[in-house]
């Protein structure tokens, strides 16, 4: 398909039929939120959605797939790394939010007792 | 580096001198040795893999920012606002959820079709058609930041967000707002920009000696800025 060095020339109608499947992607994931799903199929069909509109992007328009693979490798692979980050932040923020009940549990616990200003002694314990 | 007169070991020093680019010295040797690397994108255009990897680190800060937007969220004990609810619009009557950010989305999406059609038509050689594509595609664009001015009003003055505190619930919703929402506007704004020069220059023939490949550099930037928004839609406006 190539035609001079590193030139990306492609027929027309494939960027025609990507430009309609994305148009329909962005459509069902609009249709997630006006359906009003809920729970873990919400979840899932915006994580799908959203990695098919983006495998498309990059693939087709953004002319990955044609590329050589050391471009591919160089710029594919190191955001793989982000998923460790993603990970622990994920943990990180799961352990604040452990934290924080507990600790904003108390002090909501706390401040009821100073209003009834008795018996909190005896709740603490 | 070792080439001058103290260089280290007789050894090395002679293995050296048996490479050609190594005879100069000074900054003629600094550039002859930064420079003696081995070509690795083969049949890439310079400006094509650099475009690739200034986009690689926007993807990490994009990713910073997503996921600071991520451990607030998860860790913060107030109720985090609605986005349905927070960003629809009553248009006629009728009350619709998200409304607004679907019609960005799909701006943001033509502008990515017209884009890829401006590269396709400037590999032709077709460089009136491939520049008023790119001015459509910068309109687009230019659309759409309009269109986040007025979502950001909205918020600003109607809703009364803040960053720092806002009436619907979690105050962290107002910061990673604004700063995720915004920064991808910058970028979009920026490409409205650099759209609209590079055009400008494909118009007046600029790159008739050339094959057309700024046309797609450019393009690189359009599609990501439309990738991020991708994201941005399913994690903060869905979610």
């Amino acid at each position: 398909m190539e035609h001079a060095e590193g030139q990306q020339q492609h027929p027309v109608g494939l960027y025609f039929k990507v430009w309609i499947l994305l148009f329909v992607l962005s459509t069902f994931s609009y249709l997630v939120d006006y359906l009003e799903f809920q729970g873990y199929l919400r979840w899932t069909l915006i994580i799908v959605f959203m990695l098919l509109k983006a495998g498309f992007i990059v693939a087709i328009f953004m002319h990955m797939v044609w590329e050589r693979m050391a471009l591919v490798c160089a710029i594919l692979l190191p955001p793989l790394a982000l998923g460790v980050l993603i990970s622990l932040m994920a943990i990180e923020g799961d352990t604040t939010f452990l934290i924080r009940s507990i600790v904003f549990g108390q002090e909501q616990q706390q401040s009821q007792c100073l209003e009834q200003s008795q018996e909190c002694e005896h709740s603490e314990g | 580096m070792t080439q001058s007169s103290q260089g280290s070991g007789g050894e090395s020093l002679s293995t050296n001198e048996n490479l050609d680019n190594t005879s100069a010295d000074g900054v003629q040797g600094l550039v002859a040795d930064w420079a003696s690397d081995v070509e690795v994108f083969k049949d890439v255009p310079w400006g094509k893999a650099m475009m690739w990897i200034f986009l690689l680190s926007d993807t990490f800060i994009f990713t910073c920012f997503l996921t600071g937007y991520m451990t607030v969220r998860i860790s913060t004990t107030v109720p985090w606002p609605i986005p349905s609810e927070v960003f629809a619009l009553t248009i006629a009557g009728h009350h619709i959820p998200l409304v607004l950010i679907a019609i960005m989305t799909f701006i943001l999406i033509t502008s990515s079709g017209t884009m890829a059609m401006a590269v396709n038509f400037g590999y032709r050689k077709n460089r009136k058609v491939a520049a008023i594509l790119m001015l459509v595609t910068a309109l687009f664009g230019a659309s759409f930041v309009g269109m986040q001015v007025f979502e950001w009003s909205k918020l600003i003055i109607d809703e009364g967000v803040r960053p720092w505190s806002n009436p619907m619930g979690a105050a962290q919703f107002g910061s990673t707002f604004f700063m995720v929402t915004g920064f991808h506007g910058l970028h979009v704004s920026i490409g409205v920009i650099y759209l609209s020069i590079v055009a400008r220059k494909v118009w007046r023939g600029d790159y008739e000696h050339t094959n057309y490949e700024i046309i797609e550099i450019a393009g690189l930037y359009w599609h990501f800025v439309d990738l991020v928004w991708v994201f941005i839609f399913a994690f903060f406006y869905l979610w």
